[in-house]
């Protein structure tokens, strides 16, 4: 269990950050900055590794800090590790983000004044896993300011050790368990769940070949608690994304019901095998047929978390120990292939 | 549901209910007010002929606030007539100068409670920062704002639309339903179509947007 969490902190995207072009005044432009950012970790948190290869060449101001990949800016309070594996479909070394001290996009982002906003943020989305889990936020309230701020400080700096001391006063960060069914950290059966989906409308057969994502309106975000099924029958990966997108594949459910739960998907349907590569290899995987209406229900291409693509058989439980973020959510990206819609 | 004791939420169908229990009695006790419109949220974009797609939300959109010059709650909408007295109609003072405000109600999965989304802008167009849109609300609602411990507001992204909205932070609204429905209705359990009104009935005065009496009386 140690090893899958040593392996979610230590996972780390190497990037090349260059400074926009309208913000370099002197000749020659400075080169990009190299960072190894954590995955784990936030961009803005980057900034005292950054700031000093273009401290000199930024125009008169104050700074206001975001980053931009072709042209989209980054939502900074989404995990560094995320946006890699959500905007990358071929995972690019290093990932080329473009910097920009100026002109904030206020209109597009929320604000961002440095560390603390991140913070506020990561404290925040704590407090929502926590009521997720144990319907209410009193394990985060109930720490100190300064736990509260011991366990910030081991996010910035990726630091394990210190995060599993802070976290065990926390209470509910508890990993010790096996991945059978039952999962005691999650008293309500409820895992907090970020989904970031990308309806791919077009084919492509490599993932180099993947149109750029050019708007967030093109993601679809689900901020959804996955309500787990505890008699017996063993939740999976796969059935865990089909409850989370009842709009897409919930097709025999009645229209009436809107809660995760009432639904049974998963064990009663054939699912093949689908045998997804490791990152980086680039195959195509194997379309998903679901019983009867293969024809109609859509594809997953692609699915990611903490940058690996685990089989959709594995169970969610397993999952959900091993790779969730240090604020107890799963970030898991997810690319679909939605059938066109047939004609009336 | 746990019967023996209602812990001050609702679920995703409950609240859809609730809604539009809300805004057929809006529409029935604040006629003088645009009414609520629910909203679909399509949760994957393209994919729009699922019709089955069932979450949505409220939106009131294009509410005029003004700060009248005595702090009187003064609402009007899009230049009709207001429902308060207020003072000077001519002034040109900013702090009588018209304001938009955009209101959604949105359900939160993760809480399991309705929570407030809104965004203000002048009669140009430009958005209001967080600071500003603190003291262009009516003194009352300031007041509820700093007062009480159950409201706060933050600038987060809007669950649907991409864009920074303001919020009505949702962490303490199941206790103080939970109060409110065992002090007012001597209840243990509310009939959930009532939860929304009740809701805003709390929620609406922080945002200076007043809530009829009859709306809170069953039909």
């Amino acid at each position: 269990m140690k090893e899958a969490q040593e392996f979610v902190w230590m996972g780390a995207i190497p990037l090349q950050i260059h400074l926009h072009e309208s913000e370099v005044t002197t000749v020659p432009p400075p080169p990009p900055a190299l960072i190894l950012a954590p995955r784990i970790g936030y961009l803005p948190l980057l900034l005292p590794l950054i700031k000093p290869y273009f401290s000199s060449t930024l125009p008169p101001g104050v700074d206001t800090v975001w980053f931009e990949y072709k042209g989209l800016p980054l939502k900074w309070y989404i995990p560094t590790g995320v946006l890699f594996d959500l905007l990358c479909a071929e995972p690019e070394r290093p990932w080329n983000l473009t910097i920009h001290f100026r002109g904030y996009p206020s209109h597009l982002l929320i604000p961002c004044e440095g560390e603390d906003s991140v913070k506020w943020n990561f404290i925040n989305s704590l407090k929502e896993a926590d009521y997720i889990i144990n319907g209410n936020c009193k394990n985060v309230m109930h720490m100190s300011q300064s736990d509260q701020l011991e366990l910030w400080n081991s996010v910035v700096n990726a630091n394990l050790e210190a995060f599993i001391r802070s976290s065990s006063k926390l209470k509910s960060g508890t990993i010790e368990d096996d991945y059978a069914s039952k999962i005691s950290w999650m008293v309500l059966g409820k895992v907090p769940v970020r989904l970031y989906v990308w309806n791919v409308s077009e084919d492509f057969g490599d993932m180099e070949d993947a149109p750029p994502i050019d708007s967030w309106d093109r993601i679809s975000y689900v901020n959804r608690p996955l309500e787990i099924h505890r008699e017996g029958k063993c939740f999976t990966l796969h059935d865990a994304i089909k409850t989370l997108l009842p709009e897409l594949f919930g097709k025999k459910r009645k229209p009436s019901e809107g809660e995760n739960d009432e639904q049974s998907f998963g064990s009663e349907e054939e699912t093949k095998n689908n045998r997804m590569t490791e990152e980086g290899e680039g195959n195509i995987s194997q379309p998903l047929e679901t019983g009867s209406t293969a024809d109609d229900d859509p594809e997953i291409k692609l699915l990611r978390i903490q940058g690996i693509e685990p089989k959709l058989e594995t169970p969610i439980s397993w999952v959900a120990n091993h790779l969730r973020h240090p604020e107890n959510f799963l970030h898991v990206c997810v690319y679909i292939k939605v059938p066109s819609a047939k004609s009336l | 549901m746990n019967e023996s004791a209602w812990d001050g939420t609702l679920s995703a169908s409950e609240f859809s209910a609730s809604a539009q229990a809300f805004a057929e009695k809006w529409k029935l006790n604040n006629p003088a007010y645009p009414p609520w419109t629910w909203v679909k949220s399509l949760e994957v974009p393209i994919f729009a002929t699922n019709q089955q797609v069932e979450e949505g939300y409220l939106s009131l959109e294009n509410v005029c606030i003004v700060k009248s010059n005595d702090d009187e709650v003064a609402s009007c909408v899009e230049g009709e007539a207001s429902l308060y007295d207020k003072e000077d109609e001519e002034s040109t003072d900013s702090a009588t100068l018209p304001y938009y405000f955009d209101f959604h109600i949105i359900y939160s999965a993760s809480f399991r409670v309705p929570v407030l989304y809104f965004r203000a802008y002048c009669s140009d167009g430009r958005s209001l920062g967080l600071n500003e849109i603190e003291s262009v609300l009516p003194a009352n609602s300031a007041k509820v704002l700093l007062e009480s411990k159950w409201t706060f507001i933050t600038q987060e992204e809007h669950p649907y639309l991409n864009r920074p909205w303001c919020k009505l932070h949702p962490c303490g609204s199941s206790d103080w339903m939970k109060l409110l429905f065992q002090a007012v209705e001597k209840v243990d359990r509310p009939a959930m179509e009532l939860y929304l009104v009740s809701w805003f009935s709390v929620v609406g005065p922080v945002i200076g947007l007043g809530i009829p009496i009859q709306m809170l009386k069953e039909p």
